[in-house]
């Protein structure tokens, strides 16, 4: 490009990414580049599919199973009519409840009666309309409103509420909420979600000596630096907590050797960075803030330590720095920097001093300085050094080394020119500069090591913890490099020192098959026999016997992901409780959690911050968006979002848990509470000779699924507690019962359908032969029929809510009584039929007794199976049920107390 | 020192609100933390074997009363569509009773087994006619009950709506296979008084059926199909119809034809005179005349109160197996050992 005449070449540090906001400089001229369909976030961008909670999905069987049933059931009646016609189709002429014979228009001829296969068909026809209660389309509704009362339950939440942001917690999507129930992957960023992405200088090691402020400073001795320039005070705008002893030395002066050390080290942190100070106006006009900017958090943290130890950046421009040291302006002039890139993986800048002295500082990460430190020197230093950096890095912290090396002219010159041609080439000017700077960084001599905490988000270690106590896998799918993602593995107890390691990282195909396979082979040898067949279960006994984690890199994931070996990948990857992805591509991250979720039919989840992370959350079945500082894109694709990765563990373990528990409940009895129904119905249609009439009054099939039957369910889906929150944070093991769907399977299905069929069957045939050859009419016993089966349905209700609140209770009676007076209502309007007869019938022993008896003895069943289940097949939840209960009785008075506290300490 | 250290949080900040937050306390706070105050009962041993143990001991007592007062019935069940048609033509029926030229009396004698006492409800009833079939059910209009001519929409009746361009009334199928056979008794040589009043509900003759209404076309057409109405007397008072318009529920059912109002002794012999209009003959239906005293149950019917025996005594046996097992392998209540996590480590 051509500017005023000069030719300037543009590379990859010109471009100004979407986003960006323009400082230190009014206009840029500039050439779009990558835009349209070739933007970052176009490339990136998947589709949003459209999601749908697997309970539903398997709901969407069970409801084709009972299409069928309804269909057979259809087939039946219709059979069974066209049989009966047969066999009276002589006497369907003067019938006297037939009466096929029409004379009144003067000839004969049929009324309504076109041939037994014509009757059948309208015979079935009309049994679909009046059977067809047996689909629950109420349920969808329901299952709606359930949806909406549990997302205000979540939002409401004070333990999803981030008082730091002052957010609350977002329900984005309505349909997917009891699948936060059934997680068995998650897979989640790490800058932003795991750590907070703000870099905390901790720890140096300055010539071999060791200087942790860690561990002599607390938090209130955060010393703050300032500086009087011309009646004003500059300021370093973040804080930093700082080595007192260090302090002391640097205050006192540089003169002896060490003091030259503690000096070039500093100088390093100050100069070596690309970092722009820009000074801030405060509200008071004498203080001014110096707010460091610049892209790599990591310099920023070094920066602000080194101003903080009085070495302070002050004023970069393209041609030279100024450092405020200690009340002493100086001026240096950068003659070149070697910016960082991930194959050097270290940065350099080569100052000219006043004195016409030139000076080369780097620093880089630990393996790529010391193979360029002059190991011929200091060999003591080098190794204390080396030791100081291992313990830093035990302890989950970036570090880096810093070295310094003094050129002599003729070495500046010979660099200069060769700088000088390699950055105006046209061709090749990356492997150039990157020539140049391996040429000139050699014969280092090492100052000494920083150690900056990636400071992790609050309760992220707890909540990790508690997540794979759950038998949840936590995949951490990074764009960091691997050792940075392995030290934030540590820090946040994701990786523990026991674990075996598998590191996959290579750069061709070939070693990259063989790294797996004898990983693979490794794992299985590690797995004993036991754990493969049930495997299931058996998730929480991995991590206790062989815990084992896999760390892979981007570009060996692409190697995988293209050939074969994903099956392999993934075996190994379901065998490991921890899997750590390291440098992969924002599309990767959602190509390994379909990986995951098309070979599994576990449920996977995916929490992230930003925008890269936005096709992860879309391809995972449950999306988390965090809402923290790298924009809205994130929370925008996402299902849910909140303020902390920690909020995970209560969404997961106490409102999924729930969710998953008081659907799957609804479902079953949504299923069974029609398919009562329609039993009933069928049942009276085998005594009317096949012909479709209701005994209940349609007036009352109408509002069962309205008004009888209809709110208590829509309650307690949204209300019943099968445990406390604290029992259910206490024990993470307990949110295996939705991994293992337990709630809501294809057994419980066909159990409830049991169920079902013996309670119609008493609900039938009890008052049948009660009134077999007594002188009751269709209306009377069609009111038995409507009152027994919706108090059966309520009780049954009743019987299985958990925990009893007013609400509950309200909304169960509440219903047994407005059917009564429905009832009645109904029964009062002298053109119905039924005019009356639930007075006549009521005042009947018999017709008590009878109501008595059918919901003593279609609920016996129900109540002998459960009971036997909970007593001798006690699930998890039972047993936790027992204990809250028996902690509950030991101390009635301080429950409430307790409670109260336990909400109030959210970070539990 | 900061009052966020641990010791201090533990005490009271339950209470004290924090700012940019919802207050802590309220019921609207308990209702949205899902922490209303609730009674979550557990199911116990001893509170089920107690259970199932009383369930036992209410239904037993109760079968046993219901069975009692179902056997102080005493019932006389006679059928008699087969034994009132002349021998000579047992083999054809329907000729028999389609013929108006033949005689239909019958006399039926019916010994009393045990002493009844007044009032001796008397029935009629019919098996395997289906009163309950859509489309004899849907063969009514209301309204015309009520209003009669007032009311113009009988097509529901069809094909007995209308005869000569006017509404039947009653009109429909119901009304039209109205059951008219009849029954006089006598003991002895004096006759037995049966009142007919009052056996149709107070409620239908009040409010139901018209008391203006008058049929004064019913039963006009080519094809009749039972009893034939006086044309003098109201709807409301035709006890008869408005009986057999309560459609039952079941395809055997009874209805009432009266009471008899005096006291019957055991080995009395009635002697029932009938007439055998009805034809039931075309669809194999039965035809049985009931007379039967009643309790506080109603009719004699032995299957509820077997089924409270059977209820009663399962539930005691569930009590007593339950009683068994939880003595012979007790599960401790509450016990973790149990839960699916320290099984495993137990067993591996």
């Amino acid at each position: 490009m051509e500017v005023d005449g000069k030719r300037l070449s543009l590379g990859s540090s010109n471009i100004v990414l979407r986003g960006c906001e323009l400082k230190n400089t009014n206009c840029v001229v500039g050439v779009a580049v990558y835009c349209g369909r070739e933007t970052k976030a176009m490339l990136n961008n998947s589709g949003a599919p459209s999601k749908r909670s697997r309970l539903e999905t398997q709901m969407n069987s069970e409801i084709i199973m009972l299409s069928f049933f309804l269909v057979a059931l259809c087939m039946v009646t219709s059979v069974c009519a066209a049989v009966w016609l047969n066999q009276n189709k002589n006497d369907l002429n003067l019938l006297p409840y037939y009466r096929k014979l029409d004379v009144s228009k003067g000839k004969e001829e049929s009324y309504q009666y076109y041939g037994w296969g014509i009757e059948m068909l309208f015979t079935f026809l009309m049994s679909v309309i009046v059977y067809q209660v047996m689909i629950p389309i109420s349920l969808y509704i329901s299952m709606e409103l359930v949806r909406v009362g549990q997302a205000y339950f979540m939002i409401k939440d004070s333990r999803l509420y981030d008082e730091a942001t002052n957010s609350r917690f977002q329900c984005r999507a309505l349909n997917i909420n009891e699948d936060l129930g059934q997680i068995k992957y998650v897979f989640s960023d790490k800058t932003g979600t795991l750590t907070e992405n703000k870099m905390e200088f901790q720890c140096a090691s300055i010539w071999g000596v060791d200087y942790s402020s860690a561990k002599t400073s607390l938090e209130n001795e955060q010393v703050e630096y300032s500086l009087q320039v011309e009646g004003k005070v500059l300021k370093p705008k973040m804080k930093v907590k700082v080595n007192q002893e260090l302090l002391r030395l640097t205050k006192s002066g540089f003169a002896n050797k060490d003091g030259k050390r503690i000096y070039d080290f500093f100088l390093a942190l100050a100069a070596c960075n690309t970092i722009v100070p820009l000074v801030i106006d405060t509200s008071d006009p004498t203080v001014k803030l110096i707010d460091y900017q610049g892209e790599s958090p990591d310099e920023q943290a070094l920066t602000y330590a080194a101003a903080a130890y009085g070495f302070m950046l002050i004023e970069r421009t393209s041609g030279h720095i100024v450092i405020d040291i200690h009340g002493e302006r100086q001026r240096f002039n950068v003659l070149g920097l070697h910016e960082f890139d991930s194959d050097r993986k270290r940065m350099s800048v080569i100052l000219g001093y006043s004195d016409n002295s030139f000076k080369l500082f780097v620093k880089g990460a630990d393996t790529s300085m010391f193979s360029v430190i002059n190991k011929s020197l200091n060999t003591d230093i080098i190794q204390a050094t080396e030791t100081h950096i291992q313990s830093y890095s035990s302890v989950g912290l970036r570090t880096l080394v810093i070295g310094m090396r003094d050129l002599n002219a003729s070495e500046f010159d010979q660099w200069h020119f060769a700088f000088e041609a390699a950055s105006t080439s046209m061709i090749g000017r990356a492997a150039l500069l990157r020539k140049v700077a391996t040429n000139v960084e050699n014969n280092v001599c090492i100052l000494g090591a920083t150690a900056i905490e990636d400071k992790l988000q609050q309760g992220v270690p707890e909540s990790i913890e508690s997540l794979r106590k759950a038998g949840i896998k936590v995949w951490v799918l990074t764009g960091d490099k691997q050792e940075t993602a392995i030290s934030i593995g540590y820090s946040s107890r994701l990786l523990t020192s026991g674990m075996t390691q598998f590191r996959i990282k290579s750069n061709n195909r070939e070693s990259c098959r063989r790294r797996l396979q004898d990983a693979l082979l490794m794992s299985r040898k590690n797995m004993a026999a036991p754990e493969v067949g049930n495997y299931f279960e058996g998730s929480s006994d991995s991590v206790v016997s062989t815990p084992m984690a896999l760390i892979i890199d981007g570009t060996s994931l692409v190697y995988i992901l293209d050939n074969e070996l994903e099956e392999e990948l993934f075996e190994l990857a379901r065998r490991c409780s921890v899997v750590l992805c390291c440098r992969v591509a924002p599309l990767q991250k959602a190509g390994i959690v379909s990986l995951v979720k098309k070979r599994t039919a576990d449920m996977t989840l995916a929490i992230g911050d930003g925008a890269n992370d936005v096709s992860m959350i879309q391809m995972a079945d449950v999306g988390v968006g965090i809402s923290g500082q790298e924009g809205r894109q994130a929370v925008m694709a996402s299902d849910f979002a909140m303020g902390q990765f920690r909020f995970l563990v209560p969404l997961l373990f106490i409102h999924g848990h729930w969710n998953y528990q008081r659907l799957g409940y609804m479902v079953l009895y949504n299923f069974y509470r029609n398919a009562v129904f329609v039993l009933i119905l069928f049942w009276y249609v085998l005594f009317t000779a096949f012909t479709l009439t209701t005994a209940i009054n349609e007036w009352s099939s109408m509002l069962y699924s309205i008004i009888y039957t209809a709110v208590p369910t829509i309650v307690v889906g949204i209300l019943d507690k099968d445990l406390s929150k604290r029992t259910l944070l206490d024990n993470p093991q307990l949110y295996g019962a939705g991994q293992r769907q337990e709630a809501y399977n294809k057994k419980l299905f066909w159990l409830t359908m049991a169920d079902t069929l013996w309670q119609s069957i008493v609900v039938f045939f009890v008052p049948l032969f009660a009134y077999w050859g007594s002188t009751v009419d269709i209306a009377s016993i069609g009111d038995l029929w409507t009152l027994s089966v919706v108090i059966l349905v309520n009780l049954h209700l009743a019987m299985d809510v958990i925990r009893w609140t007013w609400i509950t209770h309200a909304s169960i009676w509440g219903s047994v009584i407005a059917t009564f007076i429905c009832v009645t209502i109904i029964d009062v309007i002298p053109s119905l039929r039924g005019y009356w007869a639930i007075f006549d019938a009521a005042g009947t022993a018999l017709f008590w007794l009878c109501l008595l008896g059918i919901l003593i003895a279609a609920l016996l069943p129900r109540f002998v199976v459960k009971f036997v289940y909970q007593y001798y097949f006690p699930d998890d939840i039972q047993i936790s049920r027992e204990v809250e209960k028996k902690a509950r009785n030991l101390r009635v008075n301080g429950d409430t107390h307790i409670e109260m506290l336990h909400i109030s300490n959210p970070q539990r | 020192m900061d009052l966020d250290g641990g010791s201090s949080s533990t005490i009271s900040t339950g209470a004290r609100a924090i700012p940019g937050r919802p207050v802590r306390h309220g019921a609207l706070y308990q209702f949205t933390q899902q922490n209303l105050p609730a009674c979550k009962p557990v199911l116990t041993p001893a509170a089920v074997i107690s259970t199932f143990l009383l369930m036992g001991f209410i239904f037993i007592p109760v079968g046993l009363v219901t069975l009692r007062a179902s056997y102080s019935v005493v019932e006389i069940v006679d059928r008699y569509d087969i034994e009132c048609v002349p021998e000579e033509y047992r083999s054809n029926k329907v000729a028999y009773v389609k013929d108006d030229s033949v005689s239909k009396n019958c006399s039926r004698f019916l010994k009393v087994p045990k002493s009844m006492r007044a009032p001796i409800f008397i029935y009629y009833q019919l098996d395997n006619y289906y009163q309950n079939h859509r489309r004899y059910v849907k063969s009514r209009t209301d309204r015309q009950l009520l209003h009669g001519l007032g009311y113009n929409d009988t097509s529901s009746c069809r094909p007995l709506e209308s005869s000569d361009d006017l509404p039947i009334v009653p009109c429909g199928l119901i009304a039209w296979s109205l059951f008219n056979d009849t029954y006089k008794f006598s003991r002895g040589p004096s006759e037995l008084k049966v009142n007919r009043k009052d056996i149709a509900w107070k409620s239908d003759r009040n409010h139901k059926f018209g008391k203006h209404v008058y049929p004064f076309n019913f039963q006009n057409g080519t094809l009749t199909g039972g009893a034939k109405l006086d044309p003098t007397i109201p709807l409301s008072d035709q006890e008869d119809l408005i009986v057999w318009m309560r459609t039952a529920a079941l395809p055997t059912f009874r209805k009432l034809y009266g009471r008899i109002e005096e006291d019957l002794e055991a080995d009395d012999v009635i002697v029932v005179n009938l007439k055998n209009n009805y034809n039931t003959y075309s669809f194999g239906g039965k035809k049985k005349i009931v007379l039967s005293t009643s309790s506080w149950l109603g009719g004699k019917n032995d299957f509820l109160g077997i089924a409270n025996l059977f209820v009663g005594s399962f539930s005691i046996l569930i009590s007593i197996i339950f009683l068994v097992l939880h003595l012979k392998s007790p599960r401790p209540y509450g016990d973790t050992a149990y839960a699916s996590w320290n099984k495993k480590s137990i067993s591996s």
